[in-house]
C-alpha cells in the first residue's frame, strides 16, 4: 500500500528535480528510494541541526520527532507546523521546549511531504506517508 | 539510627587514615572518594564521591558555610523547587534530602547573609541564621514581575561584595532576525531586543520589589550568560557567552556544518561596566580572533564593519559547547583541604554540552579550568578538570548523554560541587586523600 502511495505521490509533481543528477534510471524501485533519499536530504539540511540525527531532538529546547502525536497523528496539524513553523508552549511527553520552530513555507510541496514522510518513516515512526497534494491544500487553505 | 550515624563516622575515620588535623578548623575528616570517582575522570590527586544520585533536574547549587548543599531546580519536585542535601555522618553522601520554595529556576547564590534563588521572572532570597537557611520563611522578593520568555529564559545570578546583584535577561531570540530561526529572515537594525534583553542588568541586592526598570543595564551585546560569578580576587564581574546557532542552516552558501561547528566562539567575558559584547551584530571567531558581521546584518563571514570596535572575550571556547555556570576558586578555610596553589583564584567552567555541533559530533560535557593571572585575564590555556559525564567517548545527540554539567559551588573546606541536568546527579570533587 504504502508503495503504491508513494508512486502515485511521486507521479504527481517533477520528482525528477530531487534525483541526484546522476541516476541512471526512472526505475520505479529507484522511484521509492529517491523519496526516502530526497526527504533524508531535506531533513539533513534544515532539520537534524535541532531535531538531531536521531530525531531525538534536545532536551529543553528542541522537541523529539519519535514517538509523539505531533509526528504520528493529524497530518494538517503537522504539515501547518513545517508551513507556519511554532512559537508556544507546547507539552510533549510531559516535557516543554523553549526554541522556536521557524517556518519551511520556502520548501515546495513535495519537499515538505518527502521530508515528513521520512520524519513519519524513521526514528522508530511507522506511520502513512505524507502526499504533496496534502501540502498543497493545506498551503492554499492559509492564503 | 545515631548509633548507625556515629558507627559509621567512626568507620569514615578510621579508612580516611592519612588525613592531617589541623586545630584552628573544623575537623579535617574527609569522605573517601568513591572507588569509580562517580563515573568521572579526574586529574590525579583528585577523588569524587557521589553526593547524591539524582535530586531531580539540576541547575545552579551553592554550598551553605554549615555544609549543606542548596540546589535550583528547573521542573518541580513535588511542588519544590529547592532541594538541600545534608550529610550528618561526613561520609560525603546525603543521608537527608529536604525540598522548599515553589518556585523552579536556574540561578542559586549566597551572599549578606541570605539565600538567593532565581526563578525565571523574578529574584527571591531566604534569611540565614548562623549560616542555617530558615527554609520555612517567607522569601523576600527582590526583583518581579519579569516577562517570562521561552527561549533563553534562565535567570542567571551572581552577588558583588558591594550590595549589588547582578541578573542574566538572556535574549528570546537567536540572532535577532524578523523572524527567529528562519531561512531567509533579515536582522533587525536595531535589535529591538536589546532594550531589555541580550544583556546582564544589576539591581541593589538589599532592595525588595524591584522591577527591571529599577535595574541598570550593567553591560550588553550578550546574547545568553548562564554562567556567571563575581571573582572576589580581582572584584570583577564574568560572564560566558552562549554564541548564537545555525550559521550553515540559515546560510549554507556562506558556511559549512565544520565550520557552523566551530563558530562561533563561546566567549569568556570580563564584564566591565557599559560593555558591549556584539551580539546580534556580531559574533566572535577564534581562528580570525576577531568579531565578524554577522550574516543577518550583510556579513560575509569575513566583514567586520561595526564590529571592530566591540568588546572581546579574554578567552574563546570551541562553538555551542554551552558553558552553563562559573566558579572563581578561592580555596577552603583549612589549606589541607584546598586544592593545590595553581587553581587558586583560578575559573572552573561547567560546559552543559552541544547540540549544534550536528551533523559533526557533539563538543562540551565537561568541567574545565582556567587559570588566571592578577590582571584578571588567563594565564594559560585551559584545560580539561572533570569529564566523563555523559557517559561515552563520542556524543552524538544531548539526549544520549547520561549526565551533563550544570552548576558548580565551593564547599568550605575547597570541594568543589558539580550538579547535572539529567537526573540531577550531584558530585563533591576532593583534592588529597
Amino acid at each position: 500500500m504504502k508503495t503504491i502511495l508513494l508512486f502515485i505521490g511521486l507521479s504527481w509533481v517533477g520528482w525528477e528535480a530531487w534525483l541526484p543528477s546522476a541516476h541512471p534510471t526512472r526505475l520505479p524501485a529507484f522511484k521509492s528510494e529517491s523519496v526516502a533519499d530526497s526527504g533524508k536530504v531535506i531533513y539533513d539540511t534544515y532539520c537534524l541541526s535541532c531535531h538531531q540525527a536521531n530525531g531525538a531532538g534536545v532536551p529543553r529546547l528542541n522537541p523529539p520527532l519519535a514517538k509523539t502525536d505531533w509526528v504520528l497523528g493529524d497530518k494538517t496539524r503537522l504539515i501547518g507546523v513545517l508551513l507556519n513553523g511554532l512559537d508556544e508552549e507546547v507539552e510533549i511527553n510531559g516535557e516543554t521546549y523553549a526554541n522556536a520552530m521557524p517556518a519551511h513555507n520556502f520548501l515546495t510541496d513535495k519537499q515538505i511531504a518527502d521530508v515528513l514522510t521520512f520524519v513519519r518513516t524513521n526514528f522508530g515512526n511507522q506511520a502513512s506517508a505524507v502526499m504533496p497534494e496534502e501540502v498543497k491544500e493545506v498551503r492554499s487553505k492559509k492564503k | 539510627m545515631k548509633k548507625t550515624t556515629l558507627f559509621s563516622a567512626l568507620i569514615g575515620l578510621s579508612l580516611a587514615a592519612p588525613v592531617s588535623f589541623s586545630t584552628d578548623t573544623p575537623p579535617a575528616r574527609k569522605p573517601r572518594p568513591d572507588a569509580d570517582n562517580g563515573g568521572l575522570t579526574l586529574p590525579q590527586g583528585f577523588g569524587a564521591v557521589v553526593v547524591s544520585e539524582g535530586v531531580g533536574k539540576a541547575r545552579h547549587t551553592v554550598v551553605a558555610p554549615n555544609g549543606d548543599v542548596y540546589v535550583k531546580l528547573d521542573r518541580l519536585e513535588n511542588g519544590k523547587g529547592i532541594v538541600r542535601l545534608q550529610d550528618t555522618n561526613n561520609d560525603g553522601k546525603a543521608d537527608s534530602t529536604t525540598t522548599f520554595g515553589t518556585f523552579k529556576g536556574t540561578g542559586i547564590a549566597i551572599a549578606n547573609g541570605y539565600l538567593y534563588a532565581s526563578s525565571d521572572t523574578s529574584v527571591y532570597r531566604y534569611s540565614m541564621k548562623n549560616g542555617v537557611v530558615d527554609e520555612s520563611s517567607q522569601p523576600q522578593t527582590i526583583v518581579t514581575g519579569l516577562t517570562l520568555q521561552r527561549q533563553h529564559a534562565s535567570k542567571s545570578i551572581a552577588l558583588d561584595d558591594a550590595g549589588k546583584l547582578y541578573v542574566n535577561f538572556g535574549a528570546p531570540s537567536n540572532s535577532c532576525q524578523e523572524k527567529d530561526r528562519t531561512k531567509g529572515s533579515n536582522g533587525q537594525d536595531p535589535c529591538p531586543i536589546l532594550e531589555n534583553y541580550g544583556g546582564i542588568w544589576q539591581f541593589d541586592a538589599n532592595k525588595q520589589n524591584q522591577r527591571q526598570s529599577d535595574g541598570m543595564r550593567y553591560a550588553t551585546g550578550i546574547r545568553n550568560a548562564v554562567a556567571l560569578d563575581w571573582n572576589p580576587a580581582t572584584k570583577q564581574l564574568y560572564a560566558l557567552q552562549h554564541g548564537r546557532d545555525m550559521l550553515a542552516t540559515l546560510y549554507p552558501e556562506m558556511y559549512t556544518d565544520a565550520q557552523s561547528a566551530e563558530l562561533p566562539s563561546e566567549e569568556f567575558l570580563l564584564v566591565k561596566k557599559g560593555a558591549d559584547f556584539g551580539w546580534p551584530y556580531c559574533y566572535f571567531d577564534g581562528q580570525q580572533d576577531k568579531k565578524i558581521l554577522a550574516p543577518e546584518f550583510g556579513g560575509d563571514g569575513k566583514k567586520q564593519d561595526r564590529c571592530a570596535g566591540k568588546d572581546r572575550p579574554i578567552l574563546a571556547f570551541p562553538g555551542h559547547w554551552a558553558p552553563n555556570d562559573l566558579l572563581f576558586y578561592t580555596g577552603g578555610t583549612g589549606a589541607a583541604n584546598s586544592f593545590p596553589a595553581k587553581y587558586k583564584n583560578g575559573a572552573f567552567i561547567c560546559f552543559h554540552g552541544s547540540w549544534n555541533r550536528a551533523p559533526l559530533k557533539q563538543g562540551g560535557y565537561f568541567v574545565a579550568f582556567v587559570p588566571m593571572g592578577k590582571d584578571g585575564k588567563p594565564s594559560g590555556k585551559y584545560e580539561v578538570f572533570a569529564e566523563g559525564f555523559a557517559g561515552g567517548p563520542e556524543i552524538m545527540s544531548p539526549g544520549d548523554a547520561k549526565a551533563r554539567p550544570v552548576g558548580l559551588a565551593q564547599g568550605t573546606d575547597g570541594s568543589l560541587y558539580i550538579t547535572d541536568s539529567v537526573k540531577g546527579k550531584v558530585w563533591r570533587i576532593m583534592h588529597g586523600k
